[in-house]
Formats: C-alpha cells, structure tokens, sequence
C-alpha cells in the first residue's frame, strides 16, 4: 500500500500571497507536491491585454518570483515537486524563464515540462463566419455555442480574444512520469494540477473513476488556497489567528480519499464546516461535477474530523467523463470606468445619490452615450441592492459614492472618468477622498463559456532542454 | 423570527453570469426544516431585488447541504458586470441574514 501523497496549494488566484511557497516548505519540507492556480476565468483576457505590450508577459510572472524564494530550499536537497498553471497564455516562456532562475542558482538538476496544446482560439475565431475554415470546423455549428445563452459563437467570433479549454490530468502524469520535477500549464481544469501527480503516483488504472473521482474532490478543496482553512468562511470572525491562516495540504490516500490538513502554527482551522463550505464553492449539480477527467458525484461523500485541524473526506464516486472539454473563451466588448468619492455629513446617502445622478446626467447632457450606468452608495448594503438592509439610510453620516458607467466606445468613458473630480467643487459640501486621482478606462473582456469536442484538441507535454 | 445564519451558515462564488449559494445546516437535525422551508421560490423570492433567472436548487443530505443556482444574477458576471460585487462574494451573507421562523419554537404563524 502506497503511502499518502503530501499535495499543498500555495497560491488560489494571480495575486495571492507571495511568500505562501517559501514558508509552506519551511513549515513542511516533506511536501511531495506545492500546487499554484494562477488562472481565473477572466484571467486569461488580462494577460492578453498585457502581453499586447509586452510580448513576454503572457504568463503569470508571480509565479518566477515565486521559484526564486524556493532556490534556498532545493539548493539545501528539497525534493517537493511544483504543479502550477502559471504558464497562462505562454507555458514555453514561463518555462524559459523558470530555467533562467534555477540554471543562475546551479540547480540544473531540476527538470521542468510544458503542457500545451489549450488553445483552441484557431477553432473559434471565424473570420468569415458562413465558410469552413481550412480545418473543416463550421463556426455556425454548435461547437462554441455559449453554455449560458445558448447564442451562436458568430456573435463574438471576430472579437476573441482568448479561447483555451481546461486540460486535464493525463499530460501533467506523463511528465511526472518522465522525470519532470516542475511541471508548467497553460490553461488546466484546477482540480487536475492535484490529479496529475495522484495518478503518477498511484499508477491507477484509467478507469479508476472512484480514485479519480477522490482526487479530483481533493485538488477541488485546496485549488482556492486558504480558503478550506477557515478564509472566507461564515465565522471566520472566530477562528484562531485569522492574520495568518494556513495554506491547504491534502493527503491523498491510494483509494483516493484524502485528509484535509494544514501546517502546524498556522492560522485559521480546517474544520467540517470549512472543508464543507470549500466542496460547494462554485459548483453546480453536487451530483454532476464535470472535470476533463471524471465526472464526481459527492452525494456519497463522507466529511469527518480526524483531530486537530485534520478533516478526512472520503466516499467520492466517479463515472467516464464527458468527450468535450470546457473552454473558457473571451471577447472585447467595449469599456468601463468606475468612480469613488467619498461624502461626509447630513443626508449623506441623499447627497451621494443626488450627486452620482447629477454626474450621468450632466454627461449625457455633452452627448455621451453609455450603454449601461449604475450609482451605488457604499454602506447602505448596496453591493447586494435591495436586500438585507438593516439600517435606515437618514442615519449614515457617512457614504461611499460608486458611480460606473459602460460603453462601446473608449471616448464617453474616457470623459466620464475627467468628470469624478469636478463633483469636490460642485458637489454638496463633505465630499473627500478624492486623492487617489482619476479612474482609469477599464477595456471589458466579457467571458464566453463553451464546450469543444475532445477529439479536436490535442494536448501536449514536453521537457525543457537543459540551458 | 431569527436570521437564517444562526442555523446555517453558507459560501457563494461565480460562474460566468451565474452565483452559486451553497448553505449548510449548522445542527444536522435542521436539515430536514431547512430542505422544507429554504426552496427555490424563497430563494428565488428573496433575491429578486437582483433579477436572477430561474433558481435551481440541489440537495446534498451527506453534507446537510442545499446549492442554489442563480443564473444571471450578477449584471454581468466577472469583468462585465458594473456591480461592485460582480462575483456573488456577498450572496452567501445577504441570504444568511434573511428571517426565519425558529425551527426550535414552532411554525411562523406563532413566532415573531
């Protein structure tokens, strides 16, 4: 019987905490696998934007910063083994530049693979939508058609900016299996960077559903980092240390149930109820949870302490997966700005609205044309409008005006962001915080959910040559 | 009456345009009056203020879970959305706060 393997998430989304890797290891050198998601839905757009300017900022370059901090850990003999989907748009220069940094600290023993192949923009994006493209791919067929609306992917066809599915598990164990000891992804189910090295590990069969299914479940739980150890909770209010929660480390056993834990000293807890908050986090039908490489249901799952900050989850079950992969696609759909001031005083919620109104109107007033605008007082419960309201506004002495507006075209939201200002002088009397400047144009990259046929993607692996 | 989230707590995310709101009962012997009471239509009902789609909800016994499903409920979704919350961070609070008759005491005609 194989022994557990020790598989934590250093990073939950582009932005998480920077030295999480670095103290994970120090905390828990025996790690068999640190995981890093990188890639929301969105996430991808926002490199395109970036790599727009500079043709190397296709990846998350976090993640190089990251492999730096943990130089001192391999250079003392560390053996744990990175799975990360950082490579965004561009695994191959993620990968470059990952060798650059280890070659420069002399660990050229450390061997790092790629895995292409997610980007499935070519299939898409139909120039001329009523042709076959050289591929045969009809753009009016129902490949691509939005999994929300059901509209045709014609309508946005010309505006991709990103289509990539969600890869799965099987690329990521054969480069482990090769030898890889960094495994670098473009666009990857989340769950599957835990998947990857379990059936490595576990030389399952390919029909394990069960096992699979198991580690699915558990690369689910730690794919959000902190957040299966008490971030984000209900009542994160109560939990022990919450300036320092834990990052998640699953123990994923042969059977493919696994232990949810987190490393001693830590912050926060891993508890039924945060374990149980994090399995349903994002999901659909809780009977149909659909990965490139399983298809789970948790309806049999068993959650249960196992001591201190320790929660066994077993019992998951699996079935074939589908023979499409999700493809997170994205396409320009104009811009946006938004705007804050904060007001001070008497009737301040009155004021902020009368405030945010008057602004729109004088705008539309010049000629500008927006496709969508929406005032918010912040404080008054307005991020969910209407709802769970407990104060009246008449006794906030204190508001956060949030006007936003939308449009096709970059010049009325560029003139709206030069109209925030002007409200300190013409405004009612208590308006502040203004000193952050002017709001910048946002470009909108609206998300474009769709499936592709499995057998029109090709998923590929290599390993890097040595510098 | 007592705010839903001293029996249940709960965790809501996005999925495109869509929020799910995951809500468990804290003591599982109020799940069978939470499966009874906290229905789509109530869900539905109580988040219309924010327009959703039809709202869809899936039982989870094992966990003592309900999982609603609110398309459309996020103007938007992730970068589209103008809302300061476009992702539905806020969902999963603003459903806790709503009012229900204490499973403990009886129906609500005889509470409040």
């Amino acid at each position: 019987m194989p022994r557990p393997l020790m598989i934590a998430n250093a990073s939950g989304f582009w932005g998480d905490q920077p030295d999480a890797a670095a103290r994970l290891v120090a905390a828990r050198p025996d790690l068999d696998y640190l995981t890093f998601d990188y890639l929301a839905e969105v996430s991808l757009s926002i490199m395109a934007a970036v790599r727009a300017k500079d043709p190397d900022a296709g990846y998350a370059r976090d993640f190089i910063e990251t492999l730096r901090s943990l130089v001192t850990f391999y250079q003392g003999g560390g053996k744990t083994r990175i799975v990360t989907n950082a490579g965004g748009l561009d695994p191959l220069a993620c990968a470059r530049a990952g060798r650059d940094v280890l070659a420069a600290a002399g660990l050229n023993r450390l061997r790092i693979a790629v895995v292409t192949g997610d980007n499935v923009l070519p299939l898409l994006r139909a120039d001329h939508p009523a042709k076959c493209n050289p591929i045969g791919y009809t753009s009016s067929g129902p490949e691509g058609t939005n999994l929300d609306t059901g509209e045709p992917v014609d309508r946005v066809a010309a505006r991709l900016v990103t289509a990539n599915a969600y890869l799965g598990a099987a690329p990521i164990a054969a480069a482990l299996r090769a030898g890889a000891d960094i495994v670098i992804t473009g666009r990857t189910a989340d769950p599957s960077l835990t998947v990857g090295p379990c059936l490595a590990h576990f030389g399952w069969a390919e029909d394990a559903w069960d096992q699979i299914a198991g580690a699915t479940v558990a690369g689910h739980l730690i794919e959000c980092g902190t957040q299966v150890c008490g971030g984000f909770s209900t009542d994160w209010l109560e939990l022990p240390d919450h300036h320092d929660i834990g990052c998640p480390i699953v123990e994923v056993a042969a059977d493919g149930s696994c232990v949810v834990t987190k490393p001693a000293g830590t912050g926060g807890a891993v508890t039924v109820p945060t374990v149980k908050e994090q399995l349903l986090y994002e999901i659909g039908d809780p009977g149909n949870y659909l990965s490139p490489d399983v298809t789970v249901s948790f309806l049999k799952l068993a959650v249960t302490a196992d001591g201190e900050n320790r929660v066994r989850v077993a019992g998951a079950t699996g079935r074939a997966p589908t023979d499409s992969y999700k493809v997170s696609a994205t396409y320009r759909d104009g811009y946006k700005a938004h705007g804050l001031l904060t007001i001070y005083g008497h009737d301040a919620v009155k004021k902020a609205r009368a405030a945010g109104e008057g602004l729109l109107r004088r705008l539309q007033a010049r000629g500008c044309v927006f496709r969508e605008t929406l005032v918010e007082c912040l404080g008054t419960g307005d991020s969910v409008k209407g709802l769970g309201r407990r104060t009246k506004e008449a006794d906030l002495i204190e508001t956060i005006l949030r006007v936003s507006v939308a449009a096709d075209r970059k010049e009325p939201v560029e003139r709206f962001t030069r109209e925030i200002a002007p409200l300190v002088t013409c405004g009612p009397q208590g308006v502040t915080g203004y000193a952050t400047g002017r709001p910048k144009v946002l470009p909108v990259f609206a998300y474009w959910p769709c499936l592709i046929p499995k057998a029109r993607v090709a998923p590929q692996w290599q390993l890097l040559d040595s510098p | 009456m007592i705010p839903l989230r001293q029996i249940a707590h709960a965790r809501s995310g996005d999925k495109g345009d869509s929020a799910n709101i995951a809500v468990f009962a804290r003591d599982a012997a109020h799940y069978p009056w939470l499966r009874e009471h906290l229905t789509a239509a109530t869900v539905q009902t109580y988040f219309a203020p924010l327009n959703p789609g039809p709202v869809t909800r899936y039982e989870a016994p094992n966990l003592a879970a309900l999982n609603f499903i609110l398309p459309g409920v996020l103007a938007g979704g992730g970068s589209r959305s103008l809302r300061l919350d476009a992702q539905g961070k806020t969902l999963g609070m603003a459903l806790l706060e709503m009012p229900v008759p204490d499973p403990e005491t009886g129906s609500p005609e005889h509470t409040d």
